[in-house]
């Protein structure tokens, strides 16, 4: 009989310890695994949705919120700005692609993001389904739009007011679904695109009193945002002041802002970890009382095999494998619990229209989970294996 | 075969015990008889090699005990001796031939399902092999256990108090099943006990026990050579 197999018959003897101490290892691995796949995935779709945008342009307020709204669209903007102004920062030989951005409407809690199509290309996003927009009211629609409203090719509807889903119906001004993007699990999966005008039309037809006032109207007109990509990185360095110094707008970069971010949310990855951190010193804790007190009920077991001849190593070896078994079943478990609850989360947050966390991942970081549960296992054991391996054959002879 | 010469045992702090010279033929019985703390455990250990002789010698099985290493020395007492406990020690996770191949597991030899069935079917117990320690009587317990311990074909089985615990019926059938193991094996048998009982029973069943006070220890030993249903005194 090999040293695995009885090892593992010997761990399922005693099942309500083990079982116990396989849960408290395998909730410990979970939260652990639950931790690096969030910073992970969170990372990775901050990445995704700020590729090569270098600057957000857009009213003053904070900057953080600008590009949370712009860029990630999980809050709302700061404001407006001119149209005018935004013309003449494309004249700027420091910028090389500008993307207009405007907010104010949604459908059934999806954005409604007046922009250009050069917005579709900066993701590299690909069509489903039509074609992208040519004439006002036209919209395209992101895949989790489409498979959440149930939107097809051709259907119209009408947006409503604000950024949440609730506001005041615009309901003479009806979109039509001109196309449908391929998931792309960018930010433009759950956003509503369509022309810049569009936006201005369903707001001054709204408003407006007559043809004269129309006119008024459109010459205020005005845009959400700008994203913008520079002509060289030296840019970064005059850029944004330029913005903030002579104008009225506000230029914040993205990297920045989402570096401070991510180092606000540290915070509660930090205290997560340490959470883990406690549970798996508990589960350690456990598993060696377990190993502990197993010793010491099969002492005379123990000291009978050493009478039947087996080495003292071969004892210790036993019990360290009883802990391997323990460590290696709680690490699946754990592994999978944890991409499950990660799955839940990126769940919850789709139906909240909320960031994209994408598909399931094994960053490298997760080989820490097999070192963490190997390596409590091997600790834990430690201290029973060398009692195994000191037990005396003699004492079986004295049990009277 | 058991030859013991000037054989002593100091323990730490404590008193040193001496034992008499011992000469038991192969295939011969050892009766050690004493009250509890007489010594029969400490003469019991020396034998198997798990205590080192503070003086003198004890070959056992044609061994040196006391020259091997640690190491050679559990290879030994894995070959050459069968140990019957007295609390039998059936491992309760495992099966009756699970507890067999744990045997071999200890002694580091490879699976072997045919001498397994064997020794069960030696001692009539082939049927069990499926069950777990608990789903066993007392005495299919012991047969069991008596099965591990000649699983190598030792040639020297060391009983400790085979018959505490048994009420007389059960106690006479222990005995009877033990000395027949030993004769079918021609294996040395040497039973420790404080068990009166075992030394009518032999009485009984060889009409001749002879019963030595050691000198130094309290230990009685009754060595009965039986050789071709002849009864030879040592």
């Amino acid at each position: 009989m090999k040293t695995i197999l009885l090892s593992w018959r010997y761990l399922w003897s005693r099942p309500l310890a083990a079982g116990l101490n396989l849960l408290l290892l395998t909730l410990s691995l979970a939260a652990i695994t639950f931790v690096i796949l969030a910073s992970h995935q969170i990372n990775r779709a901050f990445e995704r949705d700020l590729a090569g945008i270098d600057v957000v342009v857009g009213a003053k307020g904070s900057p953080m919120q600008l590009i949370l709204s712009g860029v990630f669209h999980i809050d709302a903007p700061t404001g407006n700005i001119p149209l005018a102004s935004v013309k003449e920062l494309m004249l700027n030989p420091q910028v090389a692609k500008l993307i207009p951005i405007s907010l104010g409407d949604n459908f059934r809690g999806f954005r409604i993001v007046g922009t250009s199509h050069d917005y579709v290309q900066h993701y590299s996003a690909k069509l489903a389904d039509g074609g992208l927009w040519l004439a006002p009211m036209q919209a395209v629609i992101g895949s989790q739009v489409a498979r959440q409203t149930g939107l097809k090719l051709g259907d119209s509807f009408a947006g409503s007011h604000g950024l949440g889903s609730g506001g005041e119906s615009h309901g003479q001004a009806g979109y039509v679904v001109r196309g449908v993007l391929a998931a792309s699990g960018s930010v433009l999966d759950r956003l509503i695109l369509t022309s810049t005008e569009s936006v201005w039309q369903v707001h001054e037809s709204d408003t407006a009193l007559d043809a004269e006032d129309q006119k008024i109207l459109e010459e205020e007109r005005e845009l959400t945002l700008a994203l913008i990509q520079y002509t060289s990185p030296l840019a970064a360095v005059t850029f944004p002041r330029f913005v903030n110094a002579t104008t009225e707008m506000q230029a914040a970069a993205p990297a920045l802002e989402i570096t401070r971010l991510l180092s606000m949310l540290g915070v509660g990855t930090e205290v997560l970890k340490a959470l883990a951190g406690v549970l798996l010193l508990t589960a350690g804790v456990s598993v060696f009382i377990a190993l502990w007190s197993a010793v010491r009920e099969r002492r005379a077991d123990l000291a009978l095999l050493r009478m039947l001849g087996a080495p003292p190593r071969k004892m210790a070896g036993l019990l360290l494998c009883e802990a391997l078994w323990l460590a290696l079943i709680a690490c699946l478990l754990g592994m999978l619990l944890g991409q499950g609850l990660m799955a839940l989360l990126a769940w919850a947050l789709e139906l909240d229209k909320s960031i994209s966390l994408g598909a399931m991942a094994w960053p490298m970081e997760m080989a820490l989970v097999p070192v963490l549960a190997l390596g409590v296992a091997w600790l834990a054991s430690l201290l029973p294996a060398w009692e195994a391996y000191r037990v005396s054959v003699f004492e079986l002879l004295q049990s009277r | 075969m058991i030859n013991t010469r000037q054989l002593a045992y100091q323990y730490a702090n404590g008193p040193q015990i001496k034992f008499d010279d011992l000469d038991v033929p192969q295939g011969g019985v050892l009766v050690l008889s004493g009250a509890s703390g007489s010594g029969k455990s400490t003469w019991l250990a020396l034998a198997a090699g798990l205590l080192q002789a503070s003086s003198g010698s004890i070959t056992v099985a044609g061994q040196l005990v006391g020259r091997l290493s640690k190491t050679s020395s559990d290879a030994w007492r894995a070959q050459s001796i069968g140990f019957l406990p007295q609390k039998l020690h059936l491992s309760a996770a495992l099966s009756v031939h699970g507890n067999l191949e744990l045997a071999q597991w200890a002694a580091g030899q490879k699976p072997d399902d045919k001498s397994i069935h064997q020794a069960l079917a030696a001692l009539g117990v082939q049927d069990l092999s499926e069950r777990k320690p608990s789903q066993l009587s007392g005495g299919q317990a012991q047969r069991v256990a008596l099965a591990r311990a000649v699983l190598f074909q030792p040639q020297v089985i060391l009983a400790d108090e085979p018959t505490a615990s048994l009420d007389d019926d059960a106690a006479s059938a222990a005995l009877t099943l033990l000395l027949a193991t030993a004769e079918r094996l021609n294996t040395t048998l040497v039973i420790a006990t404080h068990d009166a009982r075992v030394k009518k029973h032999l009485d009984t069943v060889f009409r001749l026990f002879l019963g030595v006070k050691l000198a130094s220890s309290p230990i009685n030993t009754g060595i009965i050579s039986y050789k071709n249903n002849s009864l030879i005194s040592a």
